[in-house]
C-alpha cells in the first residue's frame, strides 16, 4: 500500500513513455521500493534460469519430424554448464563422438541448420520450430538442398564451422540462444557462415539477432534469413562484404 | 629463477612473469590462459618467493621485452629514479608492510606515485588481503578538476549513464533528467552510443551540452566513442569536454583497439586545445578491465591483473579526470563469481590509486556470471570505505543498451548516506540551488513543476 503512494506521487513517471529504462521507480528513504526491487529480481531470475536451461532435444526432434530431414544430436567438448561458462574454447569444439558421427553425413548440401543451446537453451527451445516452420518450406520450394539438422549441446557459435565443414555444406545457418538480458531471456540469434571451416573468425559471419515473439518475430525473421541465404549463395560470400552490400542488416 | 621449498617440494618459477602469474589469487581468466598456479600450495609458495624479491629487480627484468612493446618502454623510460630512492631498498613483502605502516601517509604516498611501476603495484597487491587493499587505498587522495572537483576525501561522485539502445534523444534525456533529480552526474554525464558514427555522436554531444548550459550544471559530458571519432569531431567544432578511450596493458591489445601512444598523444593535445575546463584541464577519461588482454590475444603469458595495471601506465601519462575499471562486464570466463569480481575491483582500485590515478569502478556483472545484487552491494560498500572516486549511476541498475547490471542512482545515495559522503562540492551547491537536496545533502521531495521536468515537454 505504501508503495502505491510512492508510485502515484512520483512526478517523474511522465518520463516513462520515452524509454524502457527503469526510470521513475520512486524511493523509500534513498532505497528502491519493494515492488520495483522484486520486479528486478524476477527479471534476473528469468535470465539466470535461461543460462542453466537445457536443450529440449526430444521436443525439438518431435516438432521437426514433418521436415523429413535426418536430425543429429551432437555435443561440444564442454561436458557441463560450469565448464562451458569457464572455458569458451571447449564450447567451440566438437567432441570426438560427434565428429565421428558426422563423417557419415557428408552431403554437398546448400544449407546446414545447426541448432545450439548457447547461453539460453530456452530461446532455442521456443523459437526454433516457429522459425523453421516458415523457412524450410520456402527453401524447399526454391529447390535448395538442406543437410541433416544438427542439435548441439553446450555449444558456441564457432562450433558450427567444424560441423558445416564435416557436412560439406555451402552455408551454415546457426541458431543459438543469446546472452540473456533483464529485458529478454528468450532471444535467439541466427549466424550465417559461407564455406564454413575451422579457424574462421567473426568477420566471416553475418548475424540476425533478437529473434523472439516480443522482438523480431518469426515470420519477418524467416524472410530476412531467406533473403540472406540467397544473397550469400548467389554471391558466394558471408561476413563484412555481404553486410556492406546487402544493406539489410543494421 | 625464483624458488621456494615447502617440505620436500621445490617450487621453481623461471622468471618474474611466471612468478607473478603463479602468485595471483585464483581467477578463471588466468586458468583459461593456462598461467595460474596448479595448487593452493604452489600459489602460496609463489607468494612467499615473491615477497623476497627486491623492488629494484622490476627495473631490470621486464615481463614483456622492451624492444617488443611500447607500454614496457613507457614504463621504463618514465620511471622516476629520484623518488624511487625512498623505497628502492625494499622487497615486495617489505613494501607491503611499509605501505600499511602509520608513517606512510597520504603525502608520502603521493611522493612515490611516479616511481612505482605497474609490475611493482601488481606484485604487492598479490600479497595483500582485501582489507590491506582497502586500508592503503583509503590513505591515497587523487584529486582532479574540469568544471568541478573530483576525489576529495569525504566526497564521492557518479557518472550518470543514460544509455538507450537506439540512441533515442528523448529516451536519453528522460534517463538523464531522472538521474540529475537523484543527484547523479558529478563525475560526468557519459553516454555509450549505440553507433560510433561521427554524426550520431555529434548529436548526442550537442544534446548533453545544451542541457548542461541551459541549467548551468557544473559537470562535464562525454560520448564514449573511439578516439579517432573524437579527434574528427573536435576538428569539426563539436562540444567535446572529455576525450574517452578504452585501453589495455600491452601494445598488441591496444593495436586491436585501433590505438597507439602516438594516437593518444594526438587526441590529448586536440582535447586540451579546446580549453573547455573552467577550473582544471584534466580532459581524459579511460576505461579498463581485467581480461581484455587475453580476450584480444595480446597477453604474452602475463596474468590478467598485471596486464591491467600496465594499462594504468598509459592512463597516468595523460593526467586523466577519470579512470574507470569496468570490472564485471567481461564475463565469467575471466571473473567467475562475486568473490572474484570483488577481489579484482579492490585490486584495480588500489593499484590505480597507488599510481596516482583518479580511480572509479563500474560495479557490475552480466547474467551468465555467478553474481547478483547482493555481491554488488558488498563491493559498492567496500569501495566506499576504500575511498573510490566514483561509480556509475544507471536507472534501476539496468543498462538497457549494454545489457548488463551496474549501480543505480539509489545505490550512490545509499553509500553517501551510510558513509556520510558528499558529491563534488560545486555540484552539491548546484543541487541545493536547484532544490534537489537540502543543505545537509538529503534528497528533498521533488517538485512536480521543477524546471528540469517542465523543460522536457
Amino acid at each position: 500500500m505504501v508503495n502505491k503512494e510512492i508510485e502515484k506521487t512520483d512526478p517523474l513517471s511522465s518520463l516513462k513513455e520515452f524509454t524502457a529504462a527503469r526510470i521513475a521507480i520512486g524511493r523509500t528513504g534513498t532505497s528502491i521500493p519493494i515492488k520495483q526491487s522484486l520486479e528486478f529480481k524476477l527479471a534476473h531470475a528469468h535470465a539466470r534460469d535461461a543460462v542453466y536451461s537445457v536443450l529440449d532435444t526430444d521436443g525439438l526432434l518431435n516438432s521437426m519430424q514433418p521436415f523429413n530431414l535426418p536430425i543429429l544430436h551432437l555435443h561440444s567438448k564442454a561436458l557441463t554448464r560450469h565448464k562451458y561458462l569457464k572455458r569458451p574454447d571447449l564450447g567451440r569444439q566438437l567432441n570426438e563422438e560427434s565428429a565421428e558421427l558426422l563423417k557419415d553425413y557428408s552431403t554437398n548440401a546448400d544449407i546446414a541448420f545447426i541448432i545450439v543451446d548457447g547461453l539460453s537453451a530456452t530461446a532455442v527451445n521456443e523459437n526454433t520450430y516457429p522459425l523453421l516452420e516458415v523457412l524450410i518450406p520456402q527453401l524447399n520450394r526454391a529447390g535448395l538442398k538442406i543437410a541433416p539438422i544438427c542439435l548441439v549441446e553446450q555449444g558456441r557459435v564457432a562450433i558450427g564451422d567444424h560441423i558445416g565443414h564435416l557436412l560439406n555444406a555451402k552455408l551454415t545457418v546457426l541458431l543459438i540462444g543469446e546472452r540473456p538480458g533483464l529485458s529478454a531471456a528468450d532471444s535467439m540469434g541466427a549466424y550465417f557462415t559461407y564455406m564454413p571451416k575451422p579457424g574462421l573468425t567473426d568477420e566471416s559471419r553475418n548475424c540476425i539477432s533478437n529473434i523472439r515473439p516480443q522482438g523480431l518475430t518469426h515470420k519477418p525473421a524467416a524472410e530476412k534469413i531467406f533473403y540472406l541465404i540467397n544473397e550469400a549463395l548467389k554471391r558466394k560470400l558471408s561476413g563484412v562484404a555481404l553486410k556492406d552490400n546487402a544493406g539489410l542488416l543494421e | 629463477m625464483y624458488q621456494y621449498t615447502v617440505r620436500d617440494i621445490v617450487y621453481r618459477f623461471s622468471d618474474l612473469k611466471t612468478l607473478l602469474a603463479k602468485a595471483s589469487p585464483f581467477r578463471t581468466g588466468d586458468a583459461l590462459a593456462g598461467v595460474c598456479a596448479e595448487s593452493y600450495e604452489e600459489r602460496v609458495a609463489a607468494q612467499i618467493a615473491l615477497a623476497d624479491v627486491p623492488l629494484n629487480f622490476f627495473l631490470n627484468e621486464t615481463i614483456i621485452p622492451y624492444e617488443q612493446d611500447e607500454i614496457t618502454r613507457l614504463i621504463i623510460d618514465s620511471h622516476d629514479s629520484g623518488a624511487f630512492k625512498l623505497i628502492s631498498h625494499l622487497t615486495v613483502g617489505g613494501f607491503r608492510d611499509w605501505l600499511l605502516s602509520d608513517e606512510t601517509d597520504a603525502l608520502v604516498l603521493k611522493s612515490i606515485e611516479a616511481c612505482v611501476t605497474p609490475e611493482m603495484a601488481a606484485a604487492v597487491s598479490k600479497l595483500m588481503r582485501n582489507q590491506d587493499l582497502i586500508a592503503v587505498a583509503k590513505k591515497c587522495e587523487v584529486i582532479t578538476h574540469f568544471r568541478n572537483t573530483i576525489g576529495l576525501k569525504g566526497h564521492f561522485s557518479t557518472r550518470l549513464q543514460p544509455n538507450h539502445p537506439t540512441d533515442d534523444h528523448k529516451g536519453i534525456a528522460a534517463s538523464m533528467i531522472d538521474g540529475l533529480l537523484y543527484g547523479s552526474g558529478d563525475a560526468v554525464i557519459g553516454i555509450n552510443p549505440a553507433t560510433d558514427s561521427p554524426a550520431a555522436v555529434m548529436n548526442l554531444l550537442t544534446l548533453i551540452d545544451t542541457v548542461r548550459q541551459q541549467f548551468d550544471i557544473p559537470t562535464q559530458s562525454c560520448v564514449l566513442s573511439h578516439v579517432t571519432t573524437t579527434i574528427e569531431l573536435i576538428n569539426k567544432g563539436a562540444p567535446v569536454d572529455l576525450c574517452f578511450q578504452s585501453i589495455g596493458g600491452t601494445e598488441l591489445t591496444n593495436s586491436s583497439f585501433g590505438i597507439s601512444l602516438a594516437l593518444l598523444d594526438e587526441a590529448y593535445e586536440a582535447t586540451l586545445s579546446l580549453k573547455r575546463g573552467t577550473i582544471g584541464q584534466n580532459v581524459m577519461y579511460f576505461e579498463t578491465g581485467q581480461g581484455s588482454e587475453l580476450s584480444a590475444n595480446g597477453h604474452h603469458g602475463v596474468d590478467q591483473q598485471t596486464c591491467e595495471v600496465r594499462g594504468y601506465a598509459i592512463a597516468r601519462r595523460y593526467k586523466p579526470l577519470l579512470v574507470n575499471t569496468v570490472v564485471g562486464f567481461i564475463g565469467p570466463e575471466y571473473l567467475y563469481d562475486g568473490k572474484q569480481i570483488i577481489r579484482a575491483a579492490l585490486e584495480d582500485h588500489f593499484c590505480g590509486k597507488l599510481l596516482g590515478l583518479p580511480m572509479g569502478v563500474d560495479v557490475c556483472y552480466t547474467n551468465h556470471a555467478e553474481a547478483d545484487q547482493d555481491d554488488m552491494d558488498n563491493l559498492l560498500t567496500l569501495l566506499g570505505v576504500a575511498g573510490c572516486n566514483f561509480i556509475m549511476g544507471i536507472p534501476g541498475s539496468d543498462d538497457i543498451m549494454l545489457n548488463y547490471q551496474s549501480t543505480s542512482f539509489h545505490d550512490a545515495l545509499y553509500l553517501r548516506k551510510v558513509l556520510g559522503l558528499r558529491p563534488a562540492p560545486e555540484f552539491e551547491q548546484w543541487l541545493i540551488k536547484q532544490g534537489i537536496v537540502d543543505d545537509r545533502g538529503e534528497l528533498m521531495q521533488l517538485n512536480p513543476s521543477h524546471k528540469l521536468l517542465t523543460h522536457f515537454y
